[in-house]
C-alpha cells in the first residue's frame, strides 16, 4: 500500500469543507511558513525535497523558484496551472474535486514564498463546475484569516483569484497560459526571456501544476528529509497517476514511485488488469504526448530488467525502447485495439490544438492527421508511412512551444513499435476497416503471444 | 443592442477587479463565458458589447473568441451535447456513442434539430478519460455513457423546462 500524501482525506466526508479540513489538520503548513520560515527558507526546502514538476516536464520546482526575479518595486506573480488538457489525464481535476482546500494551502504557502500578492488559478473552461469548488474554498479561506490583509499578522497579503480559460490545449504551456490570461490569443511566447524574469504582464511569475503546488503541503509539514525518503532516486515523493484506457479500474491513483509498472497494471490495489479478461498490448504511460511502448517494453526495459513506475525507470532506454513519466496519464491499450487508429485519434487531436503560429506544427499536424486517416481507412500506401515518418521528424526541435514535440513523439514512437500494423493496414484495406490486427510480436509477456 | 442584466453588469465589475488597475483586458475570456450563458451563442453584436463593457477595441475580442473552442460563434441548441473523442474514449467506445446520438436525433456532429432543441459537437480530449465515454452538457459532463444513459439524457432534456446547467 502505498503512502498518501496528497489523497489520504480525500475522502473523509465533508472535507470540501473548510470546518471538515481544519479539523483534519489542514492550513497546518501555512502556520509553520508563514510563522517560522523565512520566505526563501521554504524555497531552499523544496529544492532539498528534489520536488518535480507534476505537469509532465518534471523540472525541479525548487530550482524554478529560485530562478524568479526580484527587483524592488515590480509585483511578482505565482500562477497556477490547472489547465489540464494533455489526453489520458485528469489527475488535478480530481485533486481539486474532492480535496480543494489542499491546493488553496499549497498556494498561500508557495505564494508567500515567491512573495505574490495576486495569485491566479487558471483552469480549464471545461472544468465549469470545479470554479465554483474552487471559489467556495477560497471564500472560506479567507473568512477564516488564511487569505487576504496581514494573514496571521506576518504583514504578508494574498488574494487568489480563479480564472477560467475557455477550450485550448496550448494554453497548458505556461507562456501560452500568461498570454491567455492576459486576455489574449493562447500563443506561445519565444523563450528568454523567461517567465521567471519577464511574465505575467512582463513582471517575474513563476507558473506550477495543481498537483506540484499541492505537493509543498506535505513537503513543508513533513520538512524535505522525510519527503525525500518517499519515492526513489531522484523520484521523491508520491505522484497521482490517472489510469485509462481498457482497465479494470480507471481512475486516480496516488503512488510511491517505487511500485514496478506490472504491480501498477495487474493489482487490484491499482488498475486491476486488463477488461475483459483480454491482454495487454500497449500503454502512453504518461500522457499522449510521450512514446507509447508494446507490452513487453512497457513491463521490462530492453536490458529485461523491471520497469518502475517513476522518471528515471520509464525513460531508460530513451526513446528507442523507454518512453516518459510525464503527467501520469497512463492510457492501456488492449489486444483488440488499433494503434492506428489510436494515433489517428492523436494526431487529429494535436492538428486541432495546434495555435498555428509556426508553420512546421500548423502544416504538419495536418499533414500526419491526412496521412494516418489513409492509412486507417485502408488508403494508405507504403511510401506513406516513411512520408508519416518523414513529417514528425520535421515538426519535432522546430517550434517556438512543446508542442510540435508532442505531435511528433506519438507518432514516431508508433510506427517505431508497430510498424508492422502500420503495414498490415496498407496490405489489408478492406480487411483493416472489418477488424484490428491484434498482438501480434510485441505480445503481453505475462501469456503466450497471439498473432 | 444586446446587454446584460443589472446582476450580471455586477459580476463583470466583480472579474474586472480581480485584475491590477490597467489590465482589465484580462476579463475577457471570464466575461465571453458570461456572454454566452446571457446569449446562448456570441453574435457579432454580443462581442461588440464585451469590448464596450471592457474599454476594448472590437478586433481584440473577435481575436480571442475565434480562437478558443467553447465560444459558439453561431446559434446552437438549447441542449449542446459535446462528445469527447480523442485516444482514450475511442478506446472507451465513443464513436458509438456519437454515431448513437446522432442517429437517435437525426443529424450529423456540428449540427442542431430543425427544433432548436439539440446540437451534437464532437470535442477534443475533456479531461475525465477515466469516466469515458463522456459528454458535456452545459457546466457538467454525464460519464460513463451507454446507449441507454444516452436514451435517459434525451428524455430528461425533452422533460425539462430550464437548460439542465
Amino acid at each position: 500500500m502505498s503512502r498518501k500524501l496528497l489523497l489520504e482525506k480525500a475522502h473523509v466526508e465533508g472535507i470540501r469543507n473548510y470546518d471538515v479540513y481544519r479539523r483534519e489538520g489542514g492550513y497546518s503548513s501555512v502556520e509553520k511558513a508563514l510563522k517560522s520560515m523565512a520566505p526563501d527558507q521554504i524555497t531552499d526546502e523544496v529544492k532539498k525535497s528534489g520536488l518535480r514538476g507534476r505537469g509532465g516536464a518534471g523540472f525541479p520546482t525548487g530550482l524554478k523558484w529560485s530562478f524568479l526575479a526580484k527587483p524592488a518595486g515590480v509585483p511578482r506573480y505565482l500562477i497556477c496551472n490547472a489547465d489540464e488538457s494533455e489526453p489520458g489525464t485528469f489527475k488535478d481535476r480530481y485533486l481539486m474535486e474532492y480535496i480543494p482546500h489542499l491546493l488553496i494551502e499549497g498556494l498561500i504557502v508557495s505564494s508567500y514564498a515567491l512573495g505574490s500578492n495576486r495569485t491566479y488559478i487558471y483552469i480549464r473552461g471545461e472544468y465549469a463546475w470545479i470554479v465554483g469548488i474552487l471559489e467556495q474554498a477560497i471564500a472560506e479561506a479567507k473568512a477564516n484569516g488564511w487569505l487576504g490583509q496581514n494573514i496571521l499578522g506576518t504583514g504578508f497579503n494574498c488574494e487568489i483569484y480563479v480564472h477560467p480559460g475557455a477550450g485550448a490545449y496550448i494554453c497548458g504551456e505556461e507562456t501560452a497560459l500568461i498570454e491567455s490570461l492576459e486576455g489574449k490569443r493562447g500563443n506561445p511566447r519565444i523563450k528568454p526571456p523567461f517567465p521567471a524574469v519577464k511574465g505575467l504582464w512582463d513582471c517575474p511569475t513563476v507558473v506550477n501544476n495543481v498537483e506540484t503546488l499541492a505537493a509543498v503541503v506535505p513537503i513543508i509539514n513533513l520538512g524535505a528529509e522525510e519527503y525525500l525518503k518517499i519515492g526513489i532516486g531522484k523520484s521523491t515523493g508520491t505522484k497521482l497517476i490517472s489510469a485509462c484506457g481498457n482497465i479494470n479500474k480507471p481512475g486516480v491513483y496516488e503512488i510511491e514511485m517505487n511500485i514496478s509498472v506490472e504491480e501498477f497494471v495487474y493489482s487490484d490495489e491499482y488498475c486491476g488488469g486488463i477488461a475483459g479478461g483480454k491482454k495487454l498490448k500497449a500503454c502512453i504511460p504518461g500522457g499522449s504526448s510521450v512514446p507509447i511502448l508494446p507490452a513487453n517494453l512497457l513491463l521490462k526495459t530492453a536490458k529485461g530488467e523491471t520497469r518502475y513506475m517513476n522518471y528515471e525507470s520509464l525513460s531508460d532506454g530513451g526513446f528507442a525502447t523507454g518512453s516518459m513519466m510525464g503527467s501520469g496519464g497512463f492510457i492501456i491499450l488492449d489486444e483488440d485495439q488499433c494503434v492506428v487508429r489510436h494515433t489517428y485519434t492523436l494526431a487529429h487531436f494535436y492538428r486541432h490544438e495546434s495555435c498555428g503560429q509556426c508553420s512546421p506544427c500548423r502544416e504538419g499536424t495536418g499533414w500526419m492527421e491526412r496521412i494516418l486517416k489513409n492509412i486507417e481507412y485502408g488508403k494508405g500506401k507504403m511510401s506513406d508511412i516513411d512520408l508519416l515518418w518523414d513529417v514528425q521528424r520535421k515538426i519535432e526541435g522546430n517550434t517556438i512551444c512543446p508542442l510540435g514535440d508532442a505531435a511528433a513523439w506519438p507518432v514516431a514512437a508508433a510506427i517505431r513499435h508497430f510498424r508492422d500494423e502500420f503495414e498490415w493496414h496498407v496490405l489489408n484495406p478492406e480487411e483493416c476497416l472489418k477488424r484490428n490486427y491484434g498482438l501480434a510480436h510485441y505480445a503481453d509477456p505475462r501469456t503466450p503471444a497471439v498473432a | 443592442m444586446v446587454h446584460f442584466p443589472e446582476n450580471t453588469v455586477k459580476k463583470v465589475q466583480e472579474i474586472m477587479a480581480r485584475y491590477p488597475e490597467g489590465k482589465q483586458k484580462s476579463a475577457v475570456l471570464p466575461v465571453l463565458h458570461l456572454a454566452q450563458e446571457e446569449f446562448g451563442w456570441l453574435s457579432v453584436e454580443a462581442m461588440d458589447y464585451v469590448a464596450s463593457l471592457l474599454k476594448l477595441e472590437p478586433i481584440e475580442v473577435y481575436e480571442v473568441a475565434t480562437f478558443y473552442s467553447m465560444y459558439n460563434l453561431d446559434p446552437v441548441g438549447k441542449f449542446v451535447f459535446e462528445v469527447c473523442q480523442t485516444g482514450p474514449c475511442m478506446l472507451r467506445g465513443s464513436d458509438d456513442i456519437i454515431s448513437y446520438i446522432g442517429q437517435k436525433l437525426g443529424i450529423k456532429p456540428g449540427e442542431t434539430t430543425p427544433d432548436g432543441m439539440f446540437t451534437l459537437k464532437t470535442v477534443e480530449c475533456l479531461g475525465a478519460c477515466g469516466y469515458a465515454p463522456l459528454l458535456q452538457l452545459g457546466k457538467h459532463y454525464r460519464e460513463h455513457l451507454t446507449r441507454e444513459k444516452v436514451d435517459a439524457l434525451i428524455d430528461e432534456c425533452r422533460k425539462s423546462s430550464g437548460s439542465l446547467n
